[in-house]
Parts: C-alpha cells; sequence; structure tokens
C-alpha cells in the first residue's frame, strides 16, 4: 500500500514537471476537431471566390493561411530556428494576425516527438506545416501523403520525396556557402595575425556547407591566411563552444565565427577578449553589440511566400526551394566602423555570387 | 604571417583549457559526492544547474552584482535540493525518478522564466580572469609555465579547485561528516546511535542542491556570461558520472572530471592543430573515457550500501 503512495507522488511530481515543460513552448496545437476545421479552410482554398485576398504594399497576395512550425530549438536561439520564427512574425505584421496564423512546438530535437507535433498540426487543418530540421525527412514522408492537401516543408534538403511518390513536400535550404564565402573574404581583410577561428557545431548538412564557403572566401582573398576549424559535436553545447573559441584565441585568432545556437558561448569570449565576431542566421548582436561586426541573416519570407502562393492555387509541393544571396534569402549587415576596404571587398564578393563570376570551390578536407 | 605554435605552448594551452572547463562539473559533482555519500542519488543536478544558471544570470541583469547573483543561483539551488528532499526522503519516491522529474522541472521552468523575463539572449559583464599582480610590472601569470597554467582563471573556478580540500575534510575529519557517511553506510546503525538520519539527508541534498546551483551560475556568469536554454546540455549528468567515477571520494572527482575536460580540451586542440582524426571520433573521446572508467569493477565495493534506498525507523 505504502509504495503505492509513494509512486503516486513521484507521478504527481513526473506530471508537474511535465507540464512545466509542455507550458514554456508557445501556444498549444490543440483547436482540434480537426475534421470539422480542416474541411472548411481547405474547401476554401479550391473556391478562391469565398475568401478575399489580402495584399499589402509591394507584397503578394494572399487569402488567410495557417503556418505550423516544428523545429529543433527554440524561437530565442539566436540561430537557425529563430531565423525562421522571425521571418514568420514579420510576415504575419505585414498581413495581420486574421489573415497569417502562427503557431509553433519548439525543443523537438527528438524526431518521434517532432513526428507527432507534425501530425497533430497536419489533423487540426493547418495550411502549411515547416519541419525546420534536416532530422524530420523520413517522418515527414510517412505523414504527407496521408494529407495530400496540406503542404509540408523540409529544411535542409533538397528531397522532396518525389522519388517515393509524395507531391506535398518542399524542400527548402539555405545556400550557406555564399554567406559563408562572403564572410569569408571579410575576415581575410579584418585579420591582422593571419590566423582565423571557425566554431562549427557538426561537419555536416547546412554548418559544412558554410565552413566550406567560408574557408574558400579566405583563401580566394589571401592564400597565406590560416582557418583553424573546430567542431563540438553538437549543436547546443555552449560551454565547449566557449572553450572551442578560447582555443582559437591561444592559437592566435584575432577574428572569429562559426554557426549554430551554441555559439552565443563562444561570443560571450569574443565579448571578453574584444575579438570581432562575425555571425550567421539570425542577428546575434544583442548579446555584444561591440563586437559582432557582420551578420549573414536568412530571411525566410521569399520562401514562405513562395510556399504559401503555391499552395494556394493548388500546388501542394514538390519544389526546391534555396536561400541565396540572389534571392535576398541571405542578406549582409555590417556593423558601422568596418574598414570600407574591407566592406567593399565583402560587397564585391556578393557581387560576384550573385552574377556568377565568382564560382565557389570548396578546399577539400 | 601565419602564427607559428610550438608543442610547450599546445600543451601548457591543453591544461590551461582544461582546468577552466573542469569548473562547473567539479561544483555539480562535490555537491552530489555528499547527497550520494548520506544514501540519496539526485538525478535532477541538470535541472537544478539550469534554475542556478537562470536566477544568477538575472540577478546579475538586474543588479550588477555578481557576488548576488553566485548567491541567488545558490538559494534556488537550496529551494530545488529541498524539494527533492521532500520527495525522495519523506515521501520516499524512487529516487532515480523524482531525480529525473526534478530535472524537467529545472529545464521547462528555466525556459519558461527567460522566455517571460528575458525574451532573448543577453550579455553580461562576467567574472574577469583574476591578474594577482606583485609589482606593476610583474604578474603572476608571467611566472613561465605554472604561471600559465594556475594564474589567469576567474575567481570561480578557483573556488571549485578550493572546494576539492574542504569537503574531503569536512567528509573524512568531521563529525558531521562522520554522520553523513553513516546515514548512506548503515543508517540503522546510525539511528542507533542517536544520528537523525533523514536531517542529515536533508541537509546533504540541499547542500548539494546550492553547490548544483553554483555550478549552474560558474557557466552563465563565469565561463560563458550569457544564459540561454538548456544551455548546461548534460553537464549535469555528466557530474553524477563523475561521482560514481572518482568512487564517491572528492579526489577521485577531481581526477575525474579534469581527466574529461582535459581529453576535451586536448579534443578542441587538435582540431585546432589539424590533426587528421574525424571530428566526430574526437568529440567523442571524453565520453568513452567516462564509460570504460565506469566500467572498471573494483569501483563498485566503495558504493555507499544504502545509496538509494529510502531510511524508515524500525523497519528492519
Amino acid at each position: 500500500m505504502k509504495h503505492t503512495k509513494w509512486l503516486l507522488a513521484t507521478l504527481l511530481i513526473l506530471a508537474l514537471a511535465l507540464s512545466a515543460c509542455a507550458a514554456a513552448p508557445s501556444a498549444p496545437a490543440q483547436p482540434a476537431p480537426a475534421g470539422e476545421e480542416a474541411a472548411p479552410t481547405q474547401a476554401a482554398a479550391e473556391e478562391p471566390a469565398e475568401e478575399a485576398m489580402v495584399a499589402p504594399e509591394g507584397m503578394p497576395g494572399i487569402k488567410p493561411v495557417r503556418i505550423a512550425l516544428v523545429m529543433p530549438s527554440t524561437t530565442t536561439d539566436l540561430a537557425w530556428s529563430q531565423s525562421m520564427y522571425d521571418s514568420l512574425k514579420e510576415l504575419q505584421n505585414s498581413y495581420g494576425e486574421d489573415v497569417f496564423e502562427i503557431v509553433y512546438t519548439e525543443n523537438m530535437f527528438n524526431v518521434t516527438d517532432a513526428a507527432a507535433a507534425i501530425r497533430d498540426y497536419a489533423d487540426s487543418g493547418y495550411n502549411l506545416i515547416l519541419a525546420h530540421g534536416a532530422q524530420y525527412g523520413t517522418s515527414l514522408f510517412e505523414i504527407a501523403p496521408d494529407f495530400p492537401e496540406t503542404s509540408f516543408a523540409w529544411g535542409t534538403t533538397t528531397n522532396t520525396g518525389e522519388e517515393e511518390g509524395v507531391t506535398n513536400v518542399f524542400a527548402y535550404e539555405p545556400r550557406a556557402e555564399q554567406g559563408g564565402y562572403v564572410t569569408g573574404v571579410l575576415a581575410a581583410e579584418l585579420t591582422e595575425a593571419g590566423v582565423i577561428g571557425l566554431v562549427g557545431p557538426v561537419d555536416a548538412g547546412d554548418a559544412k556547407l558554410h565552413v566550406d564557403g567560408f574557408v574558400a572566401g579566405v583563401r580566394d582573398a589571401n592564400p597565406d591566411i590560416r582557418v583553424n576549424v573546430s567542431f563540438t559535436g553538437s549543436f547546443g553545447d555552449t560551454a565547449l563552444a566557449a572553450e572551442a573559441a578560447n582555443t582559437h584565441v591561444q592559437a592566435g585568432a584575432d577574428v572569429l565565427t562559426g554557426s549554430s545556437q551554441q555559439v552565443v558561448g563562444a561570443i560571450g569570449v569574443a565579448k571578453e577578449k574584444g575579438i570581432p565576431w562575425i555571425g550567421i542566421q539570425a542577428d546575434q548582436s544583442p548579446v555584444a553589440p561591440e563586437i559582432v561586426v557582420a551578420t549573414v541573416l536568412y530571411d525566410w519570407k521569399p520562401t514562405l511566400l513562395e510556399m504559401i502562393t503555391s499552395n494556394q492555387s493548388g500546388d501542394y509541393g514538390g519544389r526546391v526551394l534555396q536561400l541565396t544571396l540572389e534571392n535576398s534569402g541571405q542578406t549582409m549587415i555590417y556593423a558601422d566602423g568596418l574598414p570600407t576596404g574591407a566592406v567593399e571587398a565583402a560587397k564585391a564578393a556578393e557581387k560576384g555570387i550573385i552574377d556568377g563570376s565568382i564560382e565557389i570551390v570548396p578546399e577539400p578536407r | 604571417m601565419t602564427h607559428e605554435l610550438t608543442v610547450m605552448a599546445v600543451f601548457l594551452g591543453v591544461i590551461h583549457s582544461g582546468i577552466r572547463l573542469a569548473t562547473p562539473y567539479l561544483y555539480a559533482a562535490l555537491g552530489e559526492t555528499f547527497a550520494q555519500r548520506s544514501g540519496v542519488l539526485n538525478l535532477g543536478v541538470e535541472g537544478i544547474m539550469l534554475m542556478g544558471a537562470f536566477f544568477g544570470f538575472f540577478t546579475v541583469f538586474q543588479t550588477g552584482n555578481l557576488l548576488l547573483g553566485v548567491l541567488a543561483a545558490a538559494a534556488i539551488g537550496i529551494v530545488m535540493g529541498l524539494i527533492m528532499s521532500v520527495v525522495s526522503i519523506t515521501f520516499q519516491a524512487q529516487q532515480g525518478i523524482s531525480g529525473i522529474g526534478l530535472f524537467m522541472f529545472g529545464l521547462g521552468m528555466s525556459s519558461l522564466l527567460f522566455k517571460t523575463m528575458l525574451g532573448t539572449v543577453e550579455g553580461i559583464n562576467s567574472f574577469p580572469e583574476l591578474q594577482v599582480c606583485l609589482s606593476e610590472s610583474f604578474c603572476m601569470a608571467d611566472i613561465p609555465i605554472i604561471g600559465d597554467i594556475f594564474f589567469g582563471h576567474s575567481i570561480m573556478t578557483y573556488g571549485a579547485y578550493l572546494l576539492v580540500p574542504i569537503s574531503a575534510w569536512i567528509l573524512n575529519k568531521t563529525t558531521w561528516g562522520l554522520k553523513i557517511r553513516s546515514a548512506g553506510q548503515n543508517p540503522e546503525a546510525a539511528d542507533s546511535l542517536g544520528v537523525n538520519v533523514n536531517a542529515v539527508r536533508y541537509a546533504s541534498v540541499t547542500l548539494g542542491g546550492a553547490l548544483a546551483g553554483i555550478a549552474g551560475a560558474s557557466l552563465s556568469l563565469s565561463l560563458l556570461g550569457i544564459f540561454q536554454e538548456n544551455m548546461t546540455n548534460g553537464i549535469g549528468f555528466i557530474a553524477v558520472a563523475l561521482v560514481y567515477f572518482g568512487s564517491w571520494r572528492p579526489l577521485g572527482v577531481l581526477v575525474g572530471a579534469l581527466l574529461f575536460s582535459g581529453v576535451n580540451a586536448l579534443q578542441l586542440w587538435a582540431q585546432v592543430l589539424g590533426l587528421p582524426i574525424p571530428s566526430n571520433i574526437a568529440v567523442m573521446l571524453p565520453y568513452v573515457l567516462t564509460i570504460v572508467a565506469l566500467a572498471l569493477p573494483f569501483r563498485r565495493s566503495l558504493q555507499p550500501a544504502a545509496l538509494t534506498k529510502p531510511f524508515e525507523r524500525g523497519e528492519n
């Protein structure tokens, strides 16, 4: 008897803890009389006459749309997930909350949990469901065929599942090597010691593209400069990212860069040592405005609008969308006070990538 | 033009990094040593660390007072330690599960507070690297080799190392330490000699909580100077493993923490130097080492006999 009581107490604590976890991330996905809700929305998509198009100045007209975002980290990670959330928020501010509905689930690094969230959102009638993590692919291809009139989007990849007969998945990816190349050119101009440190997460996906682009940019600007690259093996290990930055500084680096949400640890070190930091994905200057000298900002708005208009014209997927400098998916922010020559060199690299005169050839690693 | 590195510089760099990296592990693992020696396995260290990291950071963000931040972290650690004590000692809940519950509570709660009270990642001026100077021209860090290794850390790092002999002294030389050890080894005997076993366990788990809170603060106030959701990223769980690794002795914990951090620092340097080891293998090294050390059989005999067993008077 006694043991049952303790078991109950434990379960109660667990339940409390779990509900605290669940409450933290965002608005719940609930309002779920699924069938009833889903039907009118999808009917509306087929009969354009019923709902008015809304088009703020300079933006394409869209009908009311409901978007769900499932992400591996959080809306405040200052990197991958935040870049997407910020773009969604900006679109919502332009179109209004009545037209542009957003819900999201955070900390879905675990694929099983993410798959459950994705299916729930599809069940509740969301029009576009963004699976914002490379690991979600397999589950997405299993879920998508069950909801043929819902659009799904998978990043980062170029695989829309066409070979498996899936027709309603968009694939999206940032061409991270482009921003990486431009910042590489900039870093080569900024370094005096001739050593640059890069704090990477895992040597794969867009993090790998970023490193390849950055190293190529530095090499093309000045082949004598050494880029020290280290990976922490994780996306969230802020302490190890900080120590990696320390190591780079001890090894002589006087410019630092890196990607993923853990780099806030490295930025803290850069701030303490007064070393310039070049960021990618989201604007990291709030952490240390004095040392964040440049940022490759991911702007998902054009990509999102393309998915939405495509969805509303009855085309639910099957296309690959990329964030490039050319389509303004990546935009450069340069801090004031950078040497003019350095910014000009970086801008020349931007132009060269856009007009095709620069070809980014990765260094074999 | 390129900066050439000598073997010596790399060697010193690895040791310096290793010493600094060990800081949060030491606070958390020494605190957990007290809890486990008294017979309570607290798996919630990670959650307490997150709460400590947040409360410490938020206090400094508001007041700019670093010392106050450490105190706030210790205070929330005490609260979390008391929650763990109530659940696992008074209510005698299964310790492993309630610890995991406490971890999840800390993870969710620190994220929620971060979102509502800060909203975005901010920076603070963290604990500076301490420079001890004998005269204007000569600082301790200028001493060759020894200066590079032992000086130029933050005061929180020194605090962590100072805690090792203090913990060993408390556990081995004081009456209170004897009570802690007897509560974990043979609570019935201790009870018959007039030791209030549950009170000793309450105190030990709460002390462990306070140290775990400070461990979190050592991250957010000293090593990083920022707070981010889930920033501990498993350090608390490694700290629990280090207690086993160190055979429940502060010195053993120190060796384990230094070994783990040292190998971690080594793999970072190996990558920076461009040694031909795949980064995936390199980052795995410290964890492989921990597992191997944990698997060594002789350690188990040193485990406190009543670890994870709730105590009830007169049951046996």
